[in-house]
């Protein structure tokens, strides 16, 4: 940077540092608040609050629903990022469009759409009531609405990658005589794996903290159809402080380790990127 | 909606790369089954009260207040992020200082922070009690915690990230030459930033605040607990989604979520105009 | 292996990148597409591949239509503009691709790919390089690995789609004439696409000039040099001077170039006029009032490259003899040896000298 583009050094410190204040109490505050209220009593009644069985369960049925969700959105997104990026055909433009549709819904909406579609009331839910199908208020509602709020991002972090990677790579694969899962196993993917990895980490880390469209389909059964977030609100609005903080910082944990994962993954990759270039 | 519009340009062109029937088909069923039939659900249900129905259901005094307080308190709150957004970026694009790193990933906490995690956190933070809330009552008098404050100091811990994270590249690509080009030309460094540098980050500046803005009014988690709910007063509309679908009132429910949806992709859409001339006035 | 073309046609939306485009290729060929970009070179040779599928029209390779046949059956080695290399892959494990992803019956084991893998990397004279990555090696060497990747396979048709533009001056010429010593060994039908003409005139045994979607000439690079069929070609291959002129009542004028009594055969009305430099002779004026200004010498080794002004127009020419006493400033008299006419609708003319190609400046004094 020249000195026409440097700023005097006060300003230059003072901007620094009242970034680093507004950070601090902007992000690491709340994380800090969270701790302390959980260790408000020590170690002891926070650990007796996350072995609790109803913790337990509910640590259980968050792990499943992400293992269901994320799978679905990854396996949608790699498709929809090779039609894309790598095949022509028309309208590519409103795919996009409406793949991201998704992050503008707000979360009580999209599990709404779902209570719409197959509650007690919904269009299709007296019928598969009538053969034994429960989904809102049981374990398929609950994987649904987190599919629809973490639908766009695996697609999101490939689509841009891929389409900037262009073709060249598949189109000599394919005259040397690669077939098609050929070519995506052993050009594209390699090409892609740590952007697949860092889109599955948000994407997961999303599903497993999603909170308000799992709400309005959960039903709020302890032991059942309650995720760790919803099993935070129970505890909170119990009066069960102690509890609750403890269980949203094992969640605070999974966004920071989410987090310093992706930072890691991006580190990595902006180096291979600069041995390239 | 969009399964018609998407198709390969000719159902007897080749492609080089194979996997498009495959691909495209797996695509069109995942988001058909999961986005477009159960937002067309929304869009279908409201009618069941006729449209009367759907106005009266609309114009209820505590919908006009929620609507209120959820696209009010975005507005606001998102207003809030852009300066404070834009000298984040700042920080962290132009200067290299012990902890930029930690700073730069820091921002995207709210991005992997599970909401309900932030709204328990804030409120602890600003409750009478709270390390914030206590010497903020005691300097001002003003309470955060479940008052409508309460509601934008969450917003504004939502749309922050997404001020930063449009304006950061624009900033970091923006070429020296042409703010060494307005010092040779006389400027002061502050004439600099604000003719010069500013300009430059409008269209992104309104992009990120259209992306914050959209994320703020829907917000559910990180509100739920700063905000008290109360009725007319700090009621978010999602919220108002599930009172209803508690009284089993489906389609007043699927009304407020739908003009919830209209109201928000409209201002996207204007913000995305507003963007494109902004753009467009600089090439 | 022959390649028969016939009347292909692939458009993108409105516009025909190839409009017709017909093409026979003798087995062992080399030939060259050779034209400006948007020429549609890259389009044919990408339908060759089978990357890219026309309209209309259709390509035989051995004598079989190959339609149908998707890029991975068609056994055609490509070398891409850009290489694409695998950038994952080292260059022995980029070179043994197209072997490994053979289904497993006609796979060769893995001792003979390595083998093979080996052989190649000789021929392609980078031994030591086989565990290095693709961005860890220079152009050239990555050109040399995508030439050899290519030839793994065996392939019938070897496409190579600009392959010389990515490397610097120096390594360019070095590096294709072993591609062409390469190909006398291998004997494998070749085609070039390029937009430079040297290399197509230095490479190839024949060459297509493309303009705008259509091959204007196929021919030898002397017939392109000596025979150019229209304007286009005869501007594109070789320098030549190119002059606006007329032809009234069949004989042909020029304002600023008084030249022999040329007849055309075509209509009259204007015509484009080449002269290539070499046709253009300069030479000092006995009587010192020649019909052109000398602006610039530029002395060579046997002779020298004369730019002359003749009215408004400045032409290239060359001066045998006498060098010193050609300077800038001086007036001298040219000599046209030889000039080919197109008609305004690029066509040629056919021409019909009457007056034996002689000193113009001395004739027809200005």
């Amino acid at each position: 940077m020249s000195a026409a583009t440097q700023d005097p050094a006060p300003a230059r410190i003072a901007l620094v540092l009242l970034g680093a204040a507004l950070a601090a109490a902007i992000f690491l505050l709340p994380l800090a608040a969270v701790l302390a209220e959980a260790l408000r009593r020590g170690w002891e009644p926070a650990w007796t609050a996350i072995s609790d069985p109803d913790s337990i369960a509910a640590i259980r049925l968050t792990l499943l629903v992400a293992a269901i969700a994320v799978p679905i959105n990854a396996a949608g997104g790699i498709a929809a990022a090779w039609a894309i990026a790598k095949c022509d055909f028309a309208g590519k433009r409103v795919l996009i469009t409406l793949i991201e549709l998704p992050f503008s819904v707000s979360p009580v909406i999209s599990g709404l759409v779902y209570v719409l579609l197959f509650g007690a009331q919904g269009y299709f839910g007296p019928a598969l009531r009538a053969y034994g199908f429960e989904i809102i208020f049981a374990l398929p509602g609950l994987v649904l609405a987190t599919v629809f709020v973490t639908f766009p991002f695996v697609a999101r972090t490939l689509i841009p990658l891929m389409q900037e990677q262009g073709r060249e790579e598949e189109e000599a694969a394919a005259t040397l005589g690669a077939g098609g899962w050929q070519i995506f196993l052993r050009v594209t993917l390699p090409n892609v794996k740590w952007a697949l990895l860092a889109g599955v980490l948000l994407c997961n880390a999303r599903a497993m903290g999603e909170f308000g469209a799992v709400s309005v389909v959960s039903g709020h059964i302890r032991g059942q159809t309650n995720t760790m977030p919803l099993h935070v609100e129970i505890l909170y609005n119990e009066y069960m402080f102690v509890g609750a903080f403890a269980v949203a910082a094992l969640l605070a944990l999974l966004g920071v380790v989410t987090l310093a994962a992706k930072t890691l993954l991006e580190t990595l990759t902006a180096r291979r990127i600069g041995e390239h270039a | 909606m969009g399964a018609s519009a998407i198709a390969p340009r000719s159902a007897s062109r080749h492609q080089a790369l194979p996997g498009l029937g495959l691909t495209l088909g797996v695509t069109v069923v995942w988001l058909g089954a999961i986005v477009i039939v159960p937002l067309a659900a929304l869009a279908l249900k409201p009618w069941e009260l006729g449209a009367a129905g759907v106005l009266a259901a609309l114009s209820e005094p505590r919908v006009l207040a929620a609507f209120r307080m959820s696209f009010g308190g975005a507005l606001a709150a998102t207003l809030a992020s852009v300066p404070v957004g834009i000298l984040l970026a700042w920080a962290i694009t132009r200067y290299r200082f012990p902890g930029r790193r930690v700073l730069d990933a820091l921002i995207d906490l709210p991005f992997a922070l599970p909401t309900a995690v932030a709204g328990l956190a804030l409120t602890a933070l600003f409750a009478t009690n709270g390390w914030l809330g206590a010497p903020i009552e005691a300097v001002t008098g003003w309470k955060v915690a479940y008052t409508p404050a309460g509601v934008i100091v969450a917003l504004f811990f939502v749309a922050l990230p997404f001020i930063v994270r449009t304006v950061e590249p624009v900033l970091r690509d923006l070429p020296a030459e042409t703010e060494e080009a307005a010092a040779t030309l006389g400027a002061t460094r502050l004439q600099t930033i604000r003719r010069v540098v500013l300009p430059a980050l409008a269209p992104a500046t309104v992009t990120g605040f259209g992306l914050g803005f959209a994320r703020a009014v829907g917000e559910y988690g990180s509100v739920i607990f700063i905000a008290g709910n109360m009725p007319m007063v700090s009621e978010i509309a999602p919220l108002l989604i599930i009172v209803k679908l508690e009284q089993f009132n489906y389609a007043a429910a699927a009304a407020v979520g739908l003009a919830m949806l209209v109201l928000s992709f409209a201002i996207l859409l204007l913000l995305n105009l507003w963007q494109r001339r902004l753009r467009r006035g600089q090439r | 292996m022959t390649v028969e073309i016939e009347k292909l046609v692939r458009r993108f939306g409105h516009n025909a990148a190839l409009d017709g485009v017909s093409l026979a290729l003798h087995p062992g060929e080399f030939a060259a597409l050779l034209g400006p970009s948007g020429s549609g070179k890259t389009t044919l040779l990408r339908i060759l591949a089978g990357l890219d599928f026309p309209d209309a029209g259709s390509v035989r390779i051995a004598g079989t239509d190959v339609a149908g046949v998707p890029a991975r059956l068609r056994g055609v080695g490509v070398v891409f503009q850009h290489y694409a290399l695998f950038r994952h892959m080292t260059i022995a494990e980029n070179i043994a691709f197209g072997l490994r992803v053979r289904p497993r019956r006609l796979r060769p084991a893995a001792a003979d790919i390595a083998r093979r893998v080996a052989t190649l990397l000789e021929l392609v004279q980078i031994p030591d390089l086989a565990g290095r990555y693709p961005d860890q090696v220079s152009g050239g060497q990555r050109q040399r690995v995508a030439l050899a990747r290519a030839l793994a396979i065996e392939p019938s048709l070897l496409l190579l789609d600009e392959p010389f533009g990515a490397l610097d001056a120096l390594v360019r010429k070095e590096v294709r004439r072993w591609v062409r010593g390469l190909h006398d060994r291998l004997g494998i039908t070749s085609v070039l696409v390029t937009h430079d003409q040297d290399e197509a005139m230095e490479l190839a045994d024949r060459i297509a000039v493309m303009d705008r979607g259509r091959i204007v000439q196929f021919g030898t690079p002397r017939a392109l040099l000596d025979d150019p069929q229209t304007a286009f070609v005869a501007g594109f291959i070789g320098e030549a001077n190119r002059l606006r002129g007329e032809v009234r009542d069949g004989w042909l004028e020029m304002r600023d170039l008084p030249v022999p009594m040329v007849r055309v055969k075509g209509r009259d009305g204007p015509v484009e006029v080449f002269i290539r430099p070499a046709d253009l002779l300069v030479a000092p004026s006995p009587r010192r009032h020649g019909c052109v200004e000398v602006a610039l010498v530029r002395p060579e080794t046997e002779s020298a490259r004369v730019v002359v002004r003749c009215g408004a127009s400045l032409l290239d020419g060359v001066a045998p003899t006498q060098v010193g006493r050609i300077l800038p400033g001086v007036l001298c008299d040219v000599t046209v040896r030889r000039l080919t006419v197109f008609g305004e609708d690029g066509a040629r003319e056919d021409l019909h000298l009457v007056d034996a190609p002689g000193c113009v400046g001395a004739g027809a004094s200005i």
